[in-house]
Formats: structure tokens, sequence, C-alpha cells
């Protein structure tokens, strides 16, 4: 009895303590002994509240079920104004004829099954909501309501009450065509496959009567209707080939598909004109196999590589887009597209600026590192110019907008970036150069072989080449090459990397030149304090100090020492503290004159500096961090260096990528100094450290092509985005911005550079396992080809050799990317809520 | 054995039709969406009172 007890006893303390919403550990601080539902967050309690006031709290026996996790709840609170406007609905919304209306709005959240119930409890919660349908995929709910009953807003509002913060979707004309695209590739793969089944059948009874007895009217029957059948196949679902093979043939070059087309070819007429003639073997089941087989690896690598490219989808359409715009005395929720220039917008602290203009009101700091890699925040006060895509640190200002959209600087950078995917080279993968020697191969031996057979006859010499072209269609490589990379696909968008084009999987594969931003990718992307040299009693006298400055260096300092110390003194010991924005600020604390401020202001007070902080000085000066010096009664005690610190492990992860055969550089759009000290802190050579460099510059560097290496740009910025797209591999990290996102092959949606190493690493394995394929699918093909060549080969030896070549290569292709998945986690949702 | 010239076209009539079927319902949206649906038939009650839109909105 009490070793059950025992038992149960912990696991109801634990419940206990944890979140009925979202199942997190809830600080001790917040339990409520009184209550029974204990919340780690207001957020969570408020969903909490909200789903059993509308009587929906089957949502966690669902969720539970599902064994899915929810994130602690981030609402907005907002009351989603913007969703009314004139602007807003002219872009999102549909209306029918009917009266109702319909939205497509993104959610920040959607994690598992259970939301798909919730959301689509809508219209339960809501009179005048019709329908509410979720897809899991894309995050993004459609929903068909009655404008009449009520505003768009409410539903937002809604939807933001259950936890899921709605966007508008964007990028709906992309989304179409996907959709477009999709339903072709399933229509084809739905026809090869039901006319493959059909023709396998008609074959089955050709073989049988082959064996036994078959009256010849029959067998034309059979071989006449197979013909049709085939002939349907190649000519709808297999004209991809013929296509494909066609354009490369066009512009001089040879792929994968060019000895695919040809056996399509050669076996489809060369079996017509048996049939028509009624003499020799036809091959119509492996054929239409083929054609199958062949659709089947495409149109998985096709899904997984959508689903890379809905998840970065999301994210873009996740990116804030409304603003606060000021009518009057009034400040209004507008979408981006509706601001004009001359309108005056509120941008409060940690927002994105929505267009460039000049300040009108209000003194803040800007953090511009997404636009041009300086990690240096700037000042900016009434007259100042701001950028669109930097952003608002410190307190809320005003801006009167002076362009927008393709106006601004990331408009014309935007340009840049269509410049860059014009320059990029194109990239022959692996398959396809393969499929050119395959084909000059295949075709000498072919030649081989007819002239050797015409010796006996014509006849047996076409019968023969035509086996042989058909048996030696590298169907296991078109097969297996797309699977192997649709499966590292899937593994690596598990590990929150998001792969958009299989090519890039190839590139990554062997080593080359891998070019690094610095601001965000190496280092945090912010400013912080690096390194306090003096007593810690200073620290919170200093942040006390800095508290009411608007000089970026002070507002960083006073963050970063807030962080680390909480016990800060009153304030009533510090007083008469003057500004006078000349590097620094002057004090008074009890009866001593506090300096803090640059080493240049600090001299001019005339400070001395003691021997022990000197050295400490010139390093820090050195090193190319921003030195603020704390001095009382003229006699320095301590000194702060303030930097852009370099991410946990960066050095390892160089070393590690280096012993991966690559050539690490950075291309910086940051002060010299700064990139040097990064550059020597991961371990690059500093030679091999570039800034500041202009995003053009940039893209210069990308197209520089002095080796065939291949050149990998790893970035986050608005300034990358060029390089990206024009790199052989483009690669955006997590917290970019939104044009690097759409300009780059891979997103990686978590912080660091480990993820890039297991990227890489993931990407070796990958072609080693397509190697391995394409040594067992010519091993099979010299024996298959042989058989043809000698005469022993028939359809029905070739209709069960291919199948089986097939599942041989297949089931190497899944065990060997399987088993390394353990340490992966499950598709976690923070791909859906990076930003 | 002469009902296989009626048989055989018939069969392949059928299969037609079932293609046929596959093209409709692929074109009007139906798999379009092939992760949610399966979540969808673990909820006990119908999603909606009203029955959905007959076309697929463009």
């Amino acid at each position: 009895m009490t070793l059950a007890i025992d038992n149960l006893m912990p696991a109801s303390v634990a419940t206990a303590s944890r979140c009925a919403h979202c199942g997190v550990n809830v600080p001790s601080g917040l339990i409520n002994a009184e209550s029974e539902a204990q919340f780690c967050c207001a957020g969570c309690r408020a969903v909490y509240t909200t789903l059993h006031a509308c009587g929906l709290e089957d949502y966690y026996r669902l969720r539970d079920i599902s064994e899915a996790a929810t994130k602690p709840v981030a609402r907005s609170d907002s009351r989603f104004e913007s969703f009314d406007s004139p602007t807003f609905h002219k872009l999102y919304v549909q209306n029918h004829e009917n009266g109702l209306a319909t939205a497509d709005l993104a959610l920040e959240g959607i994690s598992c099954a259970a939301c798909v119930w919730l959301v689509e409890r809508l219209p339960r919660v809501l009179k005048g909501v019709i329908e509410a349908r979720l897809s899991l995929r894309e995050a993004t709910v459609r929903v068909t309501w009655n404008p009449q009953v009520l505003p768009l807003s409410r539903i937002a509002i809604a939807l933001d009450r259950f936890g899921y913060t709605p966007h508008p979707a964007r990028d709906a004309i992309g989304k179409e065509l996907h959709r477009r695209e999709s339903r072709h590739r399933l229509v084809h793969l739905g026809v090869a496959g039901a006319i493959m089944g059909n023709t396998m059948l008609l074959a089955f009874a050709l073989y049988s009567g082959d064996l036994g007895h078959m009256e010849p009217i029959y067998r034309m029957l059979f071989r006449w209707v197979s013909a049709g059948l085939a002939i349907l196949s190649l000519s709808w679902p297999g004209r991809t080939f013929f296509r494909s093979a066609w354009t490369a043939i066009s512009v001089r070059t040879t792929n994968l598909d060019v000895p695919i087309a040809a056996a399509l070819a050669v076996g489809g007429v060369a079996g017509l004109i048996n049939v028509v003639l009624n003499r020799g073997e036809i091959y119509f089941d492996s054929l239409t196999v083929l054609v199958f087989l062949l659709l089947v690896g495409r149109f998985i690598q096709y899904c997984q590589q959508r689903r890379a490219d809905d998840a970065v989808g999301l994210l873009f359409s996740l990116t804030p887009s409304t603003c606060h715009m000021v009518r009057g005395d009034q400040v209004l929720d507008a979408p981006v597209e509706a601001l004009q220039a001359g309108d005056c917008v509120e941008i409060r602290p940690g927002e994105l600026f929505p267009a460039d203009g000049v300040v009108e009101s209000g003194k803040s700091s800007v953090n511009q590192a997404l636009l041009t890699g300086e990690s240096m925040p700037v000042g900016v006060e009434p007259g100042s110019t701001i950028h669109a895509s930097s952003q608002n640190i410190d307190s809320l200002i005003r801006v009167r907008v002076s362009c927008i959209g393709t106006e601004t600087r990331v408009g014309k950078l935007m340009r840049l970036i269509e410049r860059g995917i014009q320059d990029k080279a194109p990239i022959v993968e692996f398959a396809d150069r393969v499929g050119g020697w395959f084909m000059a191969v295949l075709t000498i031996v072919a030649i081989i072989v007819f002239a050797f057979w015409s010796r006996t006859s014509l006849a047996s010499a076409i019968d023969h080449t035509v086996a042989l072209l058909i048996v030696t269609c590298p169907c296991v490589l078109g097969l297996a090459t797309p699977l192997t990379i649709a499966i590292a696909i899937g593994q690596l968008a598990r590990r929150d990397i998001l792969v958009k084009s299989g090519a890039a999987i190839e590139q990554l594969s062997h080593g080359g030149d891998l070019l690094l931003d610095k601001t965000g990718t190496l280092t945090e992307g912010r400013m912080e304090l690096l390194k306090w040299v003096g007593p810690e009693y200073w620290r919170g006298i200093v942040a006390e100090v800095e508290r009411h400055t608007n000089h970026p260096v002070g507002r960083a300092l006073c963050r970063s020492l807030r962080q680390v110390d909480h016990d800060s003194p009153s304030r009533t010991t510090i007083s008469e503290i003057v500004e006078r924005g000349d590097g620094g600020i002057t004090a008074r604390l009890a009866d001593q004159v506090l300096h803090v401020g640059s080493p240049t202001f600090v001299q001019r007070n005339g400070i001395s500096v003691p021997e022990g902080l000197l050295a400490a000085l010139r390093e820090s000066e050195s090193s190319g961090t921003t030195t603020v010096m704390i001095a009382t009664d003229r006699i320095a005690v301590a000194i702060a260096s303030m930097g852009d610190r370099v991410r946990p492990g960066g050095a390892d992860c160089i070393a590690r990528l280096r012993d991966m055969g690559w050539r690490p550089a950075i291309l910086s759009g940051d002060a010299h100094e700064v990139v040097l000290r990064v550059a020597q802190q991961v371990g690059i050579e500093t030679d091999r450290a570039q800034g500041p460099l202009s995003p053009e510059q940039k893209l210069l560097a990308v197209e520089d092509r002095t080796t065939d290496r291949a050149i990998v740009m790893v970035g986050d910025g608005v300034n990358d985005a060029a390089a990206l797209a024009a790199a052989d591999v483009g690669i955006a990290v997590h917290g970019g911005a939104e044009a690097s996102l759409a300009a780059a092959d891979v997103f990686i949606a978590r912080p660091g550079l480990q993820p890039l190493v297991d990227l890489i690493d993931t990407s070796r394995r990958t072609m080693r396992a397509i190697y391995r394929n394409l040594a067992i699918s010519l091993a099979y093909n010299l024996v298959a080809g042989w058989a043809a060549a000698t005469g022993v080969m028939t359809p029905m030896r070739a209709a069960i050799l291919m199948p089986i070549s097939s599942a041989t290569v297949l089931f190497l292709a899944v065990v060997s990317l399987r088993g390394r998945t353990k340490t992966s986690a499950s598709r976690s949702p923070d791909v859906l809520c990076a930003n | 054995m002469e009902v296989l010239f009626i048989i055989l076209p018939l069969a392949i009539l059928m299969a037609g039709g079932a293609l046929a079927a596959f093209y409709w319902s692929v074109h009007g949206g139906q798999l379009d969406d092939l992760d949610t649906p399966r979540y969808r038939a673990l909820f006990d009650e119908s999603p909606t009172a009203v029955s959905p839109p007959k076309r697929d909105i463009k």
C-alpha cells in the first residue's frame, strides 16, 4: 500500500505545478494554493478560461491523445482594427455573391490535431462565422463569414483568445501556383498508376498465354489494348520526361531524363510496330511501371520541398504587416500596404519601421543590423532619417513617411536580389551529370549490339537493341535519388532546417567556400556587456545612472547590467544626473562626483586612470569593442566593454566545418576592427574577414568565381539577401529579415552555427547514400544489359528484374538514412513561432 | 471466350470512369490538403452545422 502511495506522490505533485494550459512547469512564485489549475503566465490563464467558458475543454483531451505539446501562449492582445480597413479587405478578403466573405489567416502556434479541432469550432462560438477550415501544413485557416453580422476583427480577436495570433496570409499567388502544380502532379501520378495496374494485368494474361495455350486472336486483342494503354501513359504522364529531355538537348546538355526518354521512346515505338506487324516482343508493362515509379520518386521529393517552402511562407506571413497610423489625435491600426508618403506613423519599442521616413517626435535608438550589418545601434531624434526594416529599440517615436514600397532602401535592395537570382550559376545535379555519361556509354553499346546481331538478321538486331535500351533505363537512379533527397529534407525539417531545393543538399556535401555574415549569424546581433573590469559594486549604480539616457550605448549598458543585478541602490542616493550629449554622463553619488562615458569624455574631464586599469583599457580599445569608463572623484574605477557577443560554440563549429572541407570567410557590413575581433574569436584567418562591405560588394564577393568550388553564403539580413540569391547555396538563419527568407535556398530556424554543421553533415551522408545507389544501379544495369545483348532477356524477365532492383535500392536508401534520427526532436512548433 | 471482346473494353471503360472521378476530385481541391483530414476523422461531431460552399474558392 505504502509503495503504491509513494509511487503516486511525485506524479501528483508534478501535475499540480504544471501549467494547466501548456504543461510547462509553473514558477513557484506564481503557484496559487487555493486554485485547482495553475498557470505559467497570464496568456495561458486567459486561454484556459476562454476555452472553458466556451465549452471547448475537449481541446485538452484531444491534445493529450495526439501527444502534442502546446507552447506557452504569447497573445498579442491587439484589437486587430487593421483587419477591418478597406485596404485589408481589398488585399486579403474575397466577397461572394451570396453576401458571405472568405479570408485566409495564417496562425501562430498551430501544432497538432487538437488545434484543428479548436479552430474549426469557431462557428459554434461566434455567430456569423459559417465555416473555418484549418490546413495543418500551411497553418492557415480559411474563414467564411457573414460581414453583415460581425467584422473580421471579431474573428481575429476570438482566434487570439484561443491562443493563435492571426496574421493575413500573404503570398496568395505563390500558394495558388503551388496548388496548381501539386494537382497537376497528383493527376499524372494517378493516371500513371492506373494504367500501370491495368497493363500489368494484361501482361499477366499474355505471359500465362505464352506458357500455356492462347488463341492468336486473344493474344492480338491483349497486345492491342496494352499498346493503347501504354501510349496513353507515355503521352500523358510520361510527357514530363520527354519535355525535360528535349529542354536539355535543345541547350546542348544532357540530364538523367535523356536516357529515360530514349528508353521510353524506343520501347514505345518498337512495341507499337511489333503490335501492328503482329510479331516480336512488347515491353509495355515494364514501360508503364517505369513511368509510374519515376513519378512517385519525384512526387515525394516535391512534397518534401513544398513542406519546407510552406514553413518558410508561414514565417513570411507572420512578419508584422500592420502599422500604427496617426490620424489627427487618433492612432489607428492599418495594413502596411495602406501607407502613403506623407502619412505619420507611430513606432513602438521593438517594432520594425514599415517605411523610410523622418522622425517627427521622440528620441530612441535604432538597430540597423538587418539592413546594414552594423551591430552598433544608432541614436535618432527629430529630424533623423530612418529606413524600413530597421528596428526601434527604446521608446515610442513618430515618423513622417517619405517613401514606401519599392522606393525605400529595402525596396532597392530587393531589386539587387533579382540581379543576384539572374546571375546565379546553373547547377548541374549529380544525377544529370551521370545521365550524360550513361547516355554516351549506352549509345556505343547499343551500336555494338546492333552491329553484332545484324549479321544474323535485321529483325533480331532491332529486338536485341530495343531490349537493351529498355532494361538499362536508369530507373533505379531516377527513383532512388529523389527519394533519398526527400528523406534527408524530411529529417532536416524535423530539426528546424528547411531546405527548399534538393540541389542545395548536393552542393553542401562537398567542400567549398563558406561565406558568413557576421552580425546575427556569427554573433547574437545586439549590443551587450562583454566584459566588466572593476568592483561589482559599481554595476548597479551605473545601471541607475544610465536609466534615463537615450544614447544607444548607455541604453545597452543599462539593459545588460540590469539583467545581472537586480538590487540597485535606491534612487535617492544618486542625484544631479547630467547628460550634455558629449559622450558621457556626470552624476552625484552622496558626496562623490561620478563620470560615466567614453574614453575621450573621461579624458576631457581630466580623469586619471590607475595602473591596474590601463591594461584593461588598452585591451578593450584594441579589440574593436566600445569602451565605457566609470570614474569617481576623477579617478577611474571600472571599465565596461560593450559589443556584439559571438554565439556560444562558434569556434568549435567553424573548426568542424573546416574539417569537412569548407573554407570559412566573413563578409560583414560592420566596422573593420569589429569584424577582426569576431574573426579572431571564432578562428577565421584575419585576411579572410572583410568589412565593411555594402550589399553590392557582398554580391560581387559571391559572384567573384576564381575557383570552381561551391560558394555558400550564410546570412540573415536584408544586406545579405542579394548575395544569398546569387550564391550556389544561400542559407538564411534564425531571426532574419523576410528579404533573406525569400532569397535563400535553405532556412535555419534555430539560432547558432550548430544547425549549419548538422545540415552539412546530413548532406554528406545523403550524397554517400546516393553514390551507393548509383553503384548498385550500375551493377544491375551491367547484368541486365549483358543479358539483353546476348539475347537471354525476355519481357517477363525484365518485368521481374526491374521491381526487384528498385526495391533493393529503395530499401537501402531508407535504411542508410534512418537510425540517426533518434536524437532529433519531433517537428517542433518553433518553426512556426521563430519570429 | 468471345465475351472478352465485350468485357475487356467494358473493364477499361470502368477504369476510365474511376480515373475521371479522380481527376475531378483533384481539380476540385479535395486532395489539396493531405495532412489535416486524417485528424478531422478523430473528431466525433461534424465541425459545422451549415454545409460548406460547393465550389472551391479561388
